[in-house]
């Protein structure tokens, strides 16, 4: 194995052979950890980008729609903004909270024993 | 941003509060150099050098990576734009802001669990070593350039329109002043006081945005409809101010290069070096993960902020006045601050120094965090792994990182006179678009993808930056146009300013193509070792 990274300052637990991870990658435990990651990231990563696609394309070509007024001097494409904002605060707030109680979990477990503290 | 007389009466106004101005600058000097030192004092290995020891909490690594991104480009540059603008200065800030999410779910928690000191250590981990970590080191140091370019430009113009300074030699003299603290930050005080000094920009910024948003709401009762409709009357513009199209709506291509544009910003963020270094001074993914959490609140309060600056700048200072001092607008958040105090009141003069003072310190900082990710990558990458094939001592690997910094900042202050009079806004969207096209494409298939092999990293990295670079190279950016580098010259095919739309697809493009093409089996057991570390945080420190 290349050793490309010098020893580090604190000596934690030697890292598990090439088998081991194998093995690790190969089984059930996480398989669960890896799906609860991208079933979850992956779709919503193409849903964020299409949402924000789709803003930009309104602003490109729909000027009309997006000068609509809605109340006082508030338009269309004001209120579009702002949504993306929110829409960006709530996906990271899901996230976090997906993260906590699916991901978490599951890669302390594989942590703590894969490092041999179980 | 010439020498015409409009220019000169319109730096006169700021010139005379230059004392103040200076004064409070030197506080600021003298305060983070005092970080500094005391950040150099407890700086011993490598961990602390790159990584600041990877002792910072979340929510301090947050406000640091709020500090590093937002440049004086979003400060001034955003405001600016809605200033002249209106509603598509606002489409930037959108961008800028939905990338975290990329950061987020995509990058930032595997990195941190299986990386260690740059962008390299995960792009090569399961790649052969010299060759790729080349690549990740030529690409990280030519989007740190650029970015840095953009910094030391725009810190020319802020400094002769704020302190009237318009000669060519006082120019290069703060360009000189600038890269000179630098290279105390970076050298002294490493990733720590790096860090720290993004914190006490970060504070300022958000303090001086805030201030300015208040009293700006305050002239309008809080009433939003009120302060729009002010900024669509005093603008010119009517109605049209505050749709889309002022800025990005004058034809088919323009409308081409906006789209562009939003793909450079909103893929670009996860590849910026400075950013991703930024990940590894926390403990722990989880940690890594409240950073982005932090820094996604803080700069999305921060963009929110901007729309009430360039809206309320808009609505208060006539736009032939803005464009008097600024042509790009980059000088009317400073003008607000003027205005909201009283032009010939002592708290106006007083606001106007502050808020100068604090997009003085936010060029300094984020030109320190560019040059620690760029000098880190040579050191760590280059100079360690590929030249010295890792037998180097961490002292001598240090010693690498610090020399780098030094060249780094001659470069910069040569490149800084130079580029002066370029395009801001253009070279940092360059940035952006070559970390979309070269450093994203390859980062998510290292983690993600288990055929990906060193062919297909090479052609995504390489493919991304020569295609990116090239285009603009052959762009109106630098030919062809009034606004150009080279208005003189006319050798332009390619009709966009970003050009992301082409580059990025084709850096994805040239990784699959690359990685199919290539005859070499992956690497499969260092693949599970990557997977299951950048998911779980084994081994990670």
């Amino acid at each position: 194995m290349a050793t490309e990274t010098p020893p580090p300052a604190k000596t934690p637990a030697p890292l598990p052979s090439g088998e081991e991870f194998v093995a690790e990658q190969e089984s059930a435990e996480f398989g669960e950890l890896r799906r609860a990651h991208r079933s979850f990231a992956f779709p919503l990563t193409g849903a964020f980008i299409a949402w924000y696609l789709l803003y930009v394309l309104l602003s490109n070509y729909a000027g009309g729609f997006m000068g609509t007024r809605l109340f006082g001097n508030v338009n269309v494409a004001l209120v579009l903004g702002l949504a993306q904002f929110l829409t960006t605060f709530l996906i990271a707030w899901w996230y976090a909270r997906h993260a906590a109680a699916q991901l978490d979990p599951r890669a302390e477990a594989i942590k703590s024993r894969m490092e041999g503290r179980v | 941003m010439s020498t015409a007389p409009h220019a000169l009466l319109a730096a006169g106004e700021a010139s005379r509060h230059r004392p103040l101005i200076i004064t409070l600058f030197a506080v600021f000097v003298a305060a983070t150099l005092v970080i500094t030192v005391w950040a150099g004092r407890r700086t011993r290995g490598a961990a602390d050098f790159y990584a600041g020891g990877r002792q910072f909490t979340g929510f301090q690594n947050g406000l640091a990576v709020s500090g590093d991104y937002m440049s004086a480009a979003s400060f001034l540059g955003i405001a600016g734009a809605i200033a002249l603008f209106g509603y598509d200065g606002f489409l930037y800030s959108i961008g800028f802001l939905v990338a975290w999410l990329v950061a987020l779910l995509l990058v930032a928690e595997p990195l941190r669990n299986s990386g260690r000191y740059t962008m390299g250590d995960v792009l090569a981990y399961r790649m052969r070593q010299r060759p790729v970590r080349t690549a990740a080191g030529v690409s990280t140091i030519v989007v740190s350039i650029f970015y840095l370019l953009a910094q030391m430009a725009g810190a020319g113009v802020l400094v002769s329109l704020l302190l009237g300074i318009t000669s060519d030699g006082g120019r290069i003299g703060i360009v000189a002043l600038v890269c000179v603290l630098m290279i105390v930050y970076v050298t002294v005080g490493g990733m720590k006081g790096t860090t720290w000094v993004q914190m006490v920009k970060a504070v300022l910024l958000i303090a001086g945005a805030l201030l300015l948003t208040l009293l700006v709401l305050l002239k309008f009762h809080f009433d939003v409809s009120d302060l729009l409709g002010s900024a669509a009357g005093t603008s010119g513009k009517g109605t049209a101010f505050l749709e889309p199209g002022l800025k990005f709506g004058a034809s088919g291509t323009t409308k081409l290069d906006f789209l562009s544009l939003g793909l450079a910003l909103v893929l670009g963020t996860a590849g910026l070096p400075h950013i991703l270094i930024r990940f590894y001074t926390v403990p722990t993914a989880k940690a890594a993960r409240t950073s982005v959490i932090w820094a996604i609140g803080l700069i999305g309060a921060f963009y929110l902020m901007t729309l009430a600056l360039g809206f309320g700048a808009a609505a208060l200072i006539k736009p032939a006045e803005i464009t008097a001092s600024n042509k790009a607008g980059n000088t009317a958040a400073p003008l607000l601050a003027l205005h909201l105090g009283g032009v010939d009141s002592s708290w106006g003069a007083a606001l106007l120094a502050g808020i100068s003072a604090v997009a003085f310190a936010t060029i300094l900082a984020v030109v320190a965090g560019l040059t620690l990710a760029s000098s880190s990558s040579f050191a760590h990458d280059i100079y360690a792994n590929v030249i010295k094939r890792g037998t180097a001592s961490e002292k001598q690997e240090l010693g690498a990182a610090r020399w780098a910094t030094v060249g780094i900042g001659a470069v910069s202050v040569v490149l800084g006179a130079l580029a002066r009079d370029l395009n801001v806004a253009g070279l940092v969207a360059l940035a952006f678009a070559v970390a979309a096209s070269a450093n994203l494409p390859t980062l998510l298939f290292s983690l993600f993808w288990k055929r990906f092999t060193t062919t297909g990293a090479l052609w995504s990295i390489y493919g991304g930056l020569v295609v990116a670079v090239g285009l603009v190279l052959f762009s109106p950016v630098v030919s062809g146009a009034p606004t150009s580098m080279f208005p003189g010259a006319d050798f332009h095919w390619f009709p966009l300013e970003n050009p992301g739309l082409v580059s990025i697809p084709a850096g994805f493009l040239l990784g699959v193509v690359g990685t199919l093409l290539s005859k070499e089996t992956p690497d499969r057991a260092k693949y599970a070792e990557l997977e299951v570390r950048s998911l779980t945080g084994t081994g990670a420190h």
